[in-house]
């Protein structure tokens, strides 16, 4: 099959090295600068907080959001997660989620909304999530480090690729979804492009963005083994030692503690979305 | 000069994907089947032309397809026309930039929708306020102006529930109430009433008469059913295949239907509830006065070859009935005129209706008299209520007996 020779390899190279490494390379420290520093606030503050403050909030939440029995969860859970010792590596995690979520919604959702308005954009964004959602993780873990270096920065990057595709399309789903009639109506009392926006069709396609930043949530947790192996703490770099060092049990530890905190942040989001 | 309120001229829409060549072929005289054989395109609305004038009730009617839901559409840019033009109170809408557009759809135009519409996320207190929200209307005016069109429409105590939380005609209510507070000029309604049951439906339309007569709206109202735009319409255009094949009054629609689709389309009118008092009473041919005492009025009996006679006064205001023999009795016995007078005799309105007319005539001795702030407009005897009602319904027939 090799009728001519297609230098992919090289070409790519290249470029990363006579172009975007030294062109670009001030421009990539300074993002990974403003990052770093953002995600080092956010878990300093999740560490400064005492354990029992970010519990007592965290089944509150559970218990006004999801029930007495996903509360008693919470709690267990919690307890669970201060007894193996994996507290402020569960804060770093969430850290990391956190913050990759919120860049998730931020460039997520107003992607989907120009996807659900205009079907050019559709035509040009839904390959892109499709590269973003099936391309293997470990091919762009590779330039985030070259670019990020090692770290928070490249997990969240990484974290941000695979994880964004969701919010994008359930935020487009769901302003689709607005009954024709709907927006007929209010456009019909002069509505301007803007209004519609904000008091019609984000109102009304809360519960499904909300149902996107759900799953960004839950692939951002999913992300957080992988994300280990360029340097991001947290339960994901607990679970790779104990890969490396071939330790079922403290693999075991750690794994059940992201589980925890996945069925804690699945719960409260789902209910959250459920209420609008 | 008055101006038309709306003013249509040529507007025509066509779906498709190449409109304006089938604007060439509709222009070519082509029809819309053979535009949608040949091309595939949807002809909308094909060159309607028409005007509604200020505080005129104005109605569109024809069957499913027919163009009616495009058409109004039209009128508030909702669609973009492919051709022709509609004037707001003389501006051309289909020319007008966005910002031109938003205003005039939010101070001109008020719609109601057959579908309700409302914003599920809000109660019906901000479905109704939402109109005058988007205006930047302060809080506490708009509520106050909502409030009062929520009262209007009969639907206070609901400020606080949701859409879901209503039957269907109180979401028409709210609905029309939307409409309403924005206090246009104009309000557009598509098939307003149809999703609700008759006894609703009566109600409401009812109601959107007397809103309509208090507050002097111009009212463009869609249906497909001819009873309620009979009932409604001081006008009613009639289409077809996108087109206007009739406009005129009830009357004039039910008298001389343009075309056998307007006639088939009429036939089955109940006539006795369409036609009024006023349309098939007769001008009394003998009337008298009480100066012109009882030998004038006996003579005057005898001309016409009649049995009685009204009494009018100065002004035509009526007095009663004079028989003959009543009258021959007051001047031999010397009477006075007014004491021998038929005073108890069934009168009617003329907009009462011929259907309540026919109960009234077989109890009546004498003819029905047509009275409107005293004075008399016309006489209806049965004969001519029977005419009115069998004439209306089969007027082939009985003239070519
Ligand atoms: N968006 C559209 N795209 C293509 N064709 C359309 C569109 N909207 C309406 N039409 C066509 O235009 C014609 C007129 O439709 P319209 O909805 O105006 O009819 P209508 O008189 O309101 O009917 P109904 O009484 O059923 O509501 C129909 O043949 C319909 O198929
Ligand atoms: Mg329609």
């Amino acid at each position: 099959m090799n009728y001519f020779h297609f230098p992919l390899e090289d070409w790519t190279n290249s470029f990363v090295n006579n172009w975007l490494l030294p062109v670009m390379g001030g421009f990539f420290n300074s993002i990974s600068e403003v990052l770093g520093a953002f995600i080092e606030a956010v878990t300093n503050l999740l560490i400064v907080v005492p354990p029992e403050v970010i519990a007592l909030i965290l089944i509150v939440l559970s218990w006004r959001i999801a029930g007495k029995g996903m509360a008693l969860f919470t709690l267990i859970g919690c307890v669970y997660l201060g007894s193996v010792e994996l507290w402020p590596a569960a804060m770093q995690t969430v850290a990391i989620v956190l913050v990759s979520t919120l860049l998730s919604v931020l460039i997520g959702v107003p992607v989907g909304i120009l996807t659900a308005t205009s079907s050019v954009v559709d035509k040009i964004v839904r390959p892109i999530l499709d590269f973003m959602q099936t391309l293997p993780s470990f091919v762009y873990l590779i330039p985030a480090i070259l670019l990020f270096g090692l770290g928070g920065v490249p997990a969240v990057i990484s974290t941000f690729i695979f994880a964004t595709p969701p919010a994008v399309r359930m935020t487009s789903l769901g302003i689709k979804q607005v009954p024709e009639d709907v927006v007929e109506a209010s456009r019909a009392f002069g509505t301007t492009k803007w209004q519609l926006l904000f008091k019609v069709q984000l109102p009304l396609a809360l519960s499904t963005i909300m149902a996107g930043v759900n799953q960004t949530i839950m692939l951002a947790l999913s992300m957080a083994v992988i994300a280990s192996m360029i340097g991001a703490p947290g339960l994901g770099s607990t679970v790779l030692s104990g890969i490396s060092t071939v330790n079922v049990g403290l693999g075991l530890t750690g794994g059940l503690g992201i589980v925890v905190l996945a069925i804690i942040l699945d719960r409260i989001t789902q209910g959250l979305g459920k209420r609008f | 000069m008055l101006v038309n309120k709306i003013e249509v001229n040529n507007l025509t829409k066509i779906f498709g994907s190449h409109p304006q060549q089938g604007l060439k072929r509709l222009k070519n005289g082509e029809q819309k089947s053979g535009i949608l054989e040949k091309t595939g395109m949807t002809v909308g609305v094909n060159q309607a032309t028409f005007a509604v004038e200020p505080g005129e009730f104005f109605v569109i009617m024809g069957l499913s397809g027919s163009g009616k839901s495009t058409l109004i559409r039209l009128i508030n840019r909702l669609i973009e026309p492919t051709d022709g033009e509609v004037r707001i109170d003389g501006k051309d809408i289909t020319q007008m930039d966005t910002t031109s557009l938003i205003e005039t759809r939010r101070k001109k135009l008020g719609m109601v929708f057959q579908k309700f519409g409302l914003l599920p996320h809000r109660t019906v207190l901000n479905n109704v306020a939402y109109g005058l929200e988007i205006q930047g209307v302060e809080k506490q005016e708009r509520y106050q102006k909502a409030e009062k069109a929520i009262e209007d429409v009969g639907l206070k105590g609901y400020e606080a529930s949701y859409p879901n939380q209503l039957s269907g005609g109180m979401q028409q209510r709210v609905g029309l109430a939307r409409a309403l507070a924005n206090d246009t000029d104009i309000l557009l309604m598509d098939e307003a009433f149809s999703a609700l049951d008759p006894i609703i439906r009566k109600e409401m339309q009812d109601e959107i008469l007397h809103l309509q007569n208090k507050l002097g709206k111009t009212v463009l109202f869609i249906t497909h059913d001819l009873d309620e735009a009979l009932k409604l319409g001081d006008r009613i255009a009639i289409m077809k295949d996108g087109r206007i094949v009739q406009v005129g009054t009830s009357e004039e629609i039910l008298e001389n239907p343009a075309n056998e689709y307007v006639s088939n389309f009429v036939k089955d009118v109940d006539r006795s509830k369409v036609l009024e008092a006023s349309h098939v009473m007769k001008k009394p041919e003998v009337l008298m006065t009480y100066k012109d005492g009882p030998r004038v009025a006996v003579r005057k009996m005898e001309e016409a070859g009649a049995s009685s006679i009204f009494v009018v006064d100065k002004e035509k205001n009526f007095k009663g009935l004079l028989t003959i023999d009543d009258a021959i009795r007051a001047y031999k016995e010397k009477i006075d005129l007014e004491e021998v007078l038929i005073t108890d005799i069934a009168s009617a309105a003329p907009h009462t209706p011929l259907h309540d007319l026919i109960g009234i005539a077989v109890d009546a001795k004498y003819p029905i008299t047509v009275i409107e702030a005293g004075r008399l407009l016309g006489i209806i005897s049965r004969v001519s209520i029977l005419s009115g009602l069998v004439l209306g319904k089969e007027k082939d027939e009985v003239t070519s007996l």
